[in-house]
């Protein structure tokens, strides 16, 4: 055992000027225990007077070995520590996971599981668009819409709860398909929520959008370049308030989405406003989705019957002996996947969710790693938040919608 | 595989010295540590691969020479692609140059390659370590480095966990 290492702000002095080594500015933390940094982030900030000179983010107090204990796990069991990365997205989690094991092994998804996953993982979007828009208007001082957004939460949420058992973490979307096939009160459930909810989102508009002090907070504060933003590797609506249209449900179409039609919404003022107004409209646009995927729900099995890979169903394992055997076989030493690697990228509500996914030929994962959203669009902080006041920099945390879990993993 | 993306492919593997390997119908380029910079530089700037999507790496422990493979993957907007790149790092004192300087989205991204498998990126303006703390010492990603719990032990992985199963001592 060597010596613990004492850290002291030698370690981060080439980070900041000269000017605070002598005392004329001022080094604050900010977090991270703090209610707006939406999490356990931590900022190190170099201020003069109310101003941020230098803004330096100190992640990794949410980091849980996601990637290390993965690969000490079968394919099919790995899957419940996605749902714990970002737990605002525990679906589209999920889902990308499944995606680069069903492109590893090279596995069919039947049409009926493709439109459910679609229709969940739009819902799972609106729902993290309703949390952001809560917490980043309270962050501006902006009280009744976080209750308005989570009285909405609450229906996406019984929505999940109702088809998988468990309201986030759900592990509803499983390698070749769905857990098991929606009940039937999941149509009018979802009906009702589809009725209720554009009236709904013209309420939060009206509360905020042409609501002058929302406005003073918000209109040109953050501002950076679509250059910029895509050298910094943002994406989502961080890069189309920022006016490029990178959207992977367009760009790489997965699970269907090129049969559905729906609008990119595009910003070029590349403000906190603008990143606001990008994602209101993504909530419109995701209802048209789940809108049109429940009108062409088509009948059929939710899971592939290759039972290599998906375990049988619960009532073939009492009849059939090579049901049992492939229960059996899948549930101790899980299936084996190809040598080789792939990685899957889908549109979380954050931006672009990408999983790296390397197969030995054994039945676990060699190497998982996820790109995540957060990670890339946290690192533009220092770029959007120099220059600005420290309360201007909290409406920018808000507006970049970072999730710690996400971050760190 | 689009013809657009084979042609740029076998363009870069001629230019800057590598290889070409498939899977699943994606063809990665793997590339020598020291012509890194160079291609990095090529890929932003004519060939208009504007983001670089992910980046991550691998162990291939024991081995050793290559021990690491460094994964790059761009995305290029305006011309609708996708490229994988791989850098094979050597597991003695393993460092390979930042690419920050050209996509500064690397710099986190590095910093936790860093810190999760202990490849030093000659140039980063800002190498420590990203989500582990400061003192922490190791590189928990790597291969070599215990993940703390026992596994169960089926008829399938008997003989290999039996060889590191700890025995009664005499």
């Amino acid at each position: 055992m060597t010596d613990i290492k004492e850290v002291t702000y030698d370690e981060i002095r080439h980070l900041v000027s000269d000017r605070a080594m002598k005392g004329e500015t001022m080094l604050l933390n900010m977090g991270p225990q703090h209610p707006s940094t939406h999490g356990v982030l931590r900022l190190l900030l170099e201020l003069d007077g109310e101003l941020v000179l230098n803004c330096i983010p100190d992640v990794g107090f949410l980091h849980t070995g996601v990637e290390k204990n993965m690969e000490a796990k079968t394919y099919q069991k790995a899957e419940v520590m996605t749902d714990r990365m970002d737990y605002m997205n525990t679906v589209g989690n999920n889902f990308t996971y499944c995606l680069a094991v069903e492109k590893l092994v090279g596995l069919d998804v039947p049409d009926r599981a493709q439109v459910l996953r679609v229709i969940l993982a739009e819902l799972t979007r609106i729902q993290s668009h309703l949390v952001w828009l809560g917490t980043s208007a309270l962050d501006v001082a902006a009280m009744s819409v976080f209750l308005y957004a989570f009285r909405e939460r609450e229906a996406t949420l019984n929505i999940l709860e109702l088809v998988s058992g468990q309201r986030m973490m759900t592990t509803y979307i499983r390698p070749g398909g769905v857990w098991r096939d929606v009940p039937p009160e999941f149509e009018p459930a979802l009906r009702d929520f589809l009725n209720v909810m554009p009236k709904r989102i013209d309420e939060y508009e009206a509360l905020l959008t042409k609501n002058p002090l929302f406005l003073d907070r918000t209109l040109g504060i953050g501002t950076i370049s679509g250059q910029d933003a895509i050298n910094w590797g943002a994406t989502g609506a961080s890069l189309r308030g920022s006016g490029i249209n990178y959207d992977v449900r367009k760009f790489a179409p997965y699970s269907g989405y090129e049969q559905y039609d729906f609008e990119v919404p595009l910003r070029t003022e590349g403000d906190v406003y603008a990143r606001y107004l990008v994602r209101i409209e993504e909530m419109r646009q995701s209802l048209r989705i789940i809108h049109q995927a429940l009108e062409k729900l088509p009948a059929g099995p939710v899971r592939s019957n290759n039972y290599k890979f998906v375990p049988p169903p619960r009532s073939e394992i009492g009849t059939s002996m090579e049901a049992l055997i492939h229960h059996f076989k899948l549930w101790t030493e899980g299936f084996n996947a190809p040598k080789g690697s792939v990685y899957v990228a889908t549109e979380s509500p954050r931006g672009e969710l990408g999983c790296y996914l390397e197969g030995d030929g054994g039945p676990k994962p060699y190497r998982v790693h996820f790109r995540t959203p957060s990670f890339d669009n946290l690192q533009v902080l220092p770029v959007m938040g120099t220059g600005h006041l420290v309360a201007d920099l909290v409406a920018i945390i808000g507006s970049v919608d970072i999730v710690l879990g996400d971050v760190d993993r | 595989m689009s013809e657009k993306l084979n042609q740029i492919t076998q363009e870069l593997c001629a230019d800057f010295n590598g290889r070409l390997v498939e899977f699943a119908g994606e063809p990665s380029v793997i590339l020598p540590a020291d012509q890194l910079q160079a291609a990095a530089r090529h890929i932003q700037a004519d060939l208009g691969f504007e983001l670089l999507s992910c980046m991550t790496a691998v162990d291939y422990w024991p081995e050793e020479n290559p021990r690491f493979h460094v994964i790059y993957r761009f995305t290029s907007i305006s011309n609708h692609l996708t490229l994988n790149m791989r850098v094979p790092v050597p597991g003695l004192s393993p460092s390979i140059p930042t690419v920050e300087t050209v996509y500064h989205s690397a710099n986190w991204h590095e910093r936790e390659i860093f810190d999760m498998f202990g490849i030093r990126f000659e140039g980063h303006s800002d190498l420590r370590r990203l989500l582990m703390p400061a003192d922490w010492e190791g590189h928990p990603l790597r291969k070599d480095y215990p993940l703390g719990y026992e596994e169960p032990q089926y008829s399938f992985n008997f003989d290999e966990i039996a060889v590191r199963k700890p025995a009664p001592k005499e």
